[in-house]
């Protein structure tokens, strides 16, 4: 039963995979990636992340693809020129053969080295609570240095893209400065002619 | 105090002024540089005496001390190290340098007093006191080599004192150059030396010598021959002497101490100091001989007739030191070095004479210029002529005793070696003629207007400085001489150090009158106790006839002299014309300038030019340099051409790299 | 299931995504397949974690997940950026970083 579920999920994973890649309008694609990241979703569910599936549904198909679909929609990205160069045939060409390459490597050699059993268990694993213990204990410091990059790449967003208008050197003071003055005020003795500097 | 002591002291002396001086240099007002550098020389000079006290309290075998302060370097069996040699030989040195440079320096203190660069002077004066103790002290090849390098040094910045004039700047670069050829020579003559003996300390080579050396083996003479080469450029000896008359360029006292009293008789001591290697080694002792007296007469000859009343001096002075060069190459060293002794009093005493009538003159040194100053400078006269009859050897003065010392030895050993002492007789009677030249025609005569201005009581001044040699515009700002001059009757210090080296000059044979006593011989006896060559003394007899010979001779040449420029003036105009050739020859100096010029300067300097067009531009900055930079900038260009600006093709070569390490892996791990 | 089949997947969802960063223009569309790229690996990461019972995979997983965020947040910043300049939203265009 599980293998039907794998399949289904495995192909739409696949199938969304190669949507994002050869779709010409762009909001399709991110379409396709948002039916992606579901199937794989699916797939944590089936290796027993529960947590993780439920995060990469929430914060990725959530928030990050929202993220994108606002950011699509004011771009714009109308339908796109076909790549020009060598890089179209010769693009996929690599990603052939390294496609090629790590087949060979996980199905030649590397599955000796596992088994097609999984590995005892305890029931628990993948669970929030144990997802929860591990970041608070082994693994808090790289919980906290992750939050510490979200707040600057926040604050990268916001600089990055901002409007300037509120920040150019204020032109009225800069004018009030250079205004030539009268010849005619001051001391006496600028009025006399004494004094070149005004 | 231990004997070395009163010696390191003497050595510290003058090297405290010149520190002291150098240092002081903006606070210094008025004479107090002068003081100060005549005060350390006169400090020295007592110790000097004092180290002579010390060291004749011991007996005469015990007389030779070596102190030592530390080590320079112990490795390859080199054993160099700051020590100093304390015998009868340095000791004589010693006494001559610091006593003769006293007088000197309190000559300075009034001849130099208006000139800009009066403390540098001083400064300049003691550094070159210390070398020249140092190079006498030394106990090692290492520290002679070192004094040897300081004196000539500081006869380089003594002579181009007036750095603004180029004639002085110029002559100073040629002392300087020669005088690194003979530095070459001495470094290359220790090498060969030490090469044999393995080790650079005097009293152990002496030692080991004669068992490694056989009687004028290989090494031997070209070890010898190139320490004569170093001798011969110091003492200003033929075919390196070109550099002498030019140092005339600088200021009188220079001339007087460096240039006739102590640097080149450094050579001289050298000889002396390294008796072992050349009586060792007669081949190179007899190229010495010969080359002196060749110097002898040559410089005799161009004394003749040069027109520059400092440079017929420095000719004399040439001319002496072959004498002494000849000395001490056969054996007769207490010869030498005694007339080195007495030719330092009259010959310091000749330039400081001399000095001040190219004052009373404001400048100009040429005799054509030159006449009757007998009546406006009685005392200069009375101490040149003093200076004179001692240079001519007339009886009693010490110059007599000395210079017939030295014949007299000649004459004796026989052989190759009479020709030498007839060579001595004939630069003798050269030596009057041209010492009573100088007098007569500067002092005796109608007086030049200079002359009769002193005889009014006024000392003539220039208002417009020039170079008396070319004739270039100068100033009285510091580079150039001081806006006075000083004559010996106005300056009591000037008068002091005169009448103190005449006395010498007078009396100071006393000590080695053949038969009646032999102070001098009998002191320095010890430290040439090894030698072979110096039993060979002169019986008493013999030697008086010496005398009474040397004697006749210079009565001849001061006859001569007078016939010629007093009794019938025209005559010397009359001999220019009638050996009209000869008088070129020897005007032109030998055409020794000349000569050097083309054998040396111009392929140096073509080979300079070569070097620099051929080798420099060609090679060096073409093929290395511009090679080296050009292959760089053809790799910069090849790399540069991977940074496209497209960002695909970035990723497409991550894309590949990370292809290939996978490949590696899949490929090492299975 | 093996664990073999979960890492073919993973295999081939990465090579899916390096074909489309290396054949398309727009920078949007380059952005979503390296996205493909890291969820790969997340695949793979969890696939191995499952099969040591170790959760550090997972863990792992996460803070790609959370790098992925940032990484998109400031891309696309960029991306707004360049739009607001006019500037072409071609990465072939956009080709003056060269030497």
């Amino acid at each position: 039963m599980s293998a039907v579920f794998f399949f289904l999920a495995a192909i739409g994973a696949l199938a969304g995979a190669i949507g994002v890649v050869m779709l010409r309008n762009p909001f399709y694609s991110v379409l396709s990636l948002v039916f992606h990241l579901i199937s794989l979703a699916a797939l944590f569910l089936l290796l027993r992340a529960e947590f993780v599936a439920a995060a990469q549904v929430v914060v990725y198909a959530g928030a990050v693809m929202v993220l994108y679909v606002f950011v699509v929609a004011y771009v714009g990205g109308g339908e796109e020129l076909p790549s020009g160069g060598g890089l179209r045939i010769l693009g996929p060409l690599f990603a052939l053969v390294l496609a090629i390459e790590l087949c060979i490597a996980m199905l030649g050699s590397a599955l000796k080295g596992i088994s097609g059993k999984g590995a005892p268990y305890v029931p628990g694993f993948g669970s929030p609570r144990q997802i929860g213990t591990l970041f608070l204990t082994k693994y808090l410091f790289p919980f906290e240095v992750a939050s510490l990059l979200l707040l600057v790449a926040a604050i990268g967003a916001v600089v990055l893209a901002r409007r300037r208008r509120g920040l150019e050197p204020d032109e009225e003071f800069e004018t009030a400065l250079h205004k030539p003055v009268s010849r005619r005020v001051g001391s006496m003795a600028e009025s006399v002619g004494a004094r070149r500097d005004s | 105090m231990a004997t070395t002591t009163f010696a390191w002291i003497v050595l510290l002396c003058p090297l405290v002024g010149t520190i002291v001086i150098g240092a002081s240099f903006k606070v210094l007002k008025g004479r107090t540089a002068g003081v100060i550098g005549t005060v350390a020389i006169g400090l020295a000079f007592a110790f000097a005496i004092a180290t002579l006290i010390s060291l004749l309290r011991h007996g005469p075998q015990q007389r030779e001390l070596t102190s030592s302060v530390w080590d320079y370097a112990r490795t390859l069996n080199i054993d160099a190290r700051m020590s100093i040699l304390v015998d009868p030989l340095s000791v004589f040195m010693m006494l001559v340098v610091t006593g003769v440079s006293m007088l000197i320096h309190l000559y300075s203190v009034a001849y130099m007093a208006s000139d800009r660069g009066y403390t540098r002077f001083f400064a300049y004066l003691n550094f070159f006191v210390f070398s020249m103790l140092l190079l006498v002290l030394a106990a090692n090849f290492i520290l002679l080599i070192t004094g040897w390098a300081f004196v000539g040094a500081a006869s380089y910045m003594l002579i181009s004192f007036w750095y603004r004039r180029t004639t002085a700047t110029r002559a100073g670069l040629k002392a300087f150059v020669i005088n690194v050829v003979g530095d070459v020579g001495l470094v290359l003559g220790t090498f060969f030396i030490f090469g044999h003996t393995g080790t650079v300390d005097f009293i152990k080579t002496f030692h080991a010598v004669p068992h490694v050396f056989a009687q004028d083996s290989p090494d031997l003479v070209a070890g010898a021959l190139l320490l004569l080469v170093g001798a011969f450029a110091k003492s200003a000896q033929v075919p390196l002497h070109t550099w002498l008359p030019d140092a005339m360029e600088g200021p009188t006292p220079v001339s007087a101490l460096i240039h006739a009293a102590t640097m080149v008789t450094a050579g001289v001591y050298i000889i002396a100091r390294m008796h072992v290697i050349f009586e060792l080694a007669p081949a190179a002792a007899d190229v010495g001989a010969i080359v002196g007296g060749a110097t002898l007469l040559i410089a005799a000859s161009i004394g003749l007739v040069v027109t520059d009343l400092k440079r017929v001096i420095a000719y004399s002075t040439m001319s002496q030191i072959g004498y002494m060069v000849m000395a001490v190459s056969v054996g007769a060293y207490s010869a030498g070095l005694y007339h080195l002794m007495t030719h330092a009093f009259f010959k310091a005493l000749l330039f400081m004479a001399a000095g001040s009538v190219i004052s009373a003159m404001g400048g100009v040194q040429s005799l054509d210029r030159m006449g009757g100053f007998r009546k406006a400078m009685p005392f200069t006269f009375v101490m040149f002529l003093v200076g004179g009859l001692a240079l001519s050897g007339l009886p009693p003065f010490s110059g007599w005793l000395s210079k017939d010392d030295i014949i007299g030895f000649l004459d004796h050993r026989g052989g190759g070696f009479l020709i030498l002492g007839i060579v001595g007789y004939i630069g003798a009677l050269m030596t009057a003629i041209y010492t009573f030249r100088m007098i007569f025609r500067t002092f005796f005569g109608e007086p030049v207007p200079e002359a009769r201005e002193l005889q009014d009581g006024h000392l003539h001044h220039v208002e417009k400085p020039v170079n008396p040699a070319n004739g270039d515009v100068e100033d009285f700002d510091v580079g150039f001489p001081g806006p006075e001059h000083h004559i010996a009757e106005r300056a009591m210090p000037m008068k002091l150090a005169m009448s103190g080296l005449a006395v010498l000059a007078i009396i100071g044979g006393a000590g080695q009158i053949p038969g009646i006593d032999h102070a001098l011989s009998s002191f320095l006896d010890t430290t040439f106790a090894d030698s072979t060559i110096i039993r060979h003394e002169p019986s008493t007899s013999a030697a008086w006839i010496g005398l009474v010979i040397g004697a006749a001779v210079a009565l001849a040449g001061i006859g001569i002299a007078y016939r010629v420029w007093i009794v019938a003036p025209g005559t010397s105009a009359k001999l220019i014309e009638r050996f009209g050739p000869v008088h070129r020859f020897l005007i032109n100096k030998w055409y020794f300038d000349e000569a050097i010029d083309f054998v040396i300067v111009r392929p140096t300097l073509w080979f300079g030019r070569f070097c620099n067009t051929a080798i420099e531009r060609v090679f060096v900055a073409g093929v290395i340099t511009g090679g080296t930079v050009s292959i760089v900038r053809a790799c910069g260009a090849l790399v540069r051409r991977a940074q496209t600006g497209f960002l695909r093709y970035y990723a497409a070569a991550v894309l590949a790299g990370i292809t290939l390490t996978v490949l590696y892996f899949l490929i090492t791990s299975s | 299931m093996a664990i073999g089949w979960y890492l073919v997947v993973s295999a081939l969802i990465f090579v899916i995504g390096a074909a489309g960063v290396l054949t398309r223009r727009n920078p949007l569309v380059i952005l979503l397949c390296l996205e493909l790229m890291l969820n790969a690996a997340n695949l793979a990461l969890v696939a191995f974690a499952r099969l040591h019972g170790n959760a550090d995979g997972q863990i792992f997983a996460l803070i790609i997940m959370v790098v992925a965020a940032c990484e998109v947040t400031v891309g696309l910043g960029l991306i707004v950026a360049m739009y607001r300049r006019k500037l072409p939203i071609d990465v072939d265009e956009l080709n003056e970083l060269n030497g």
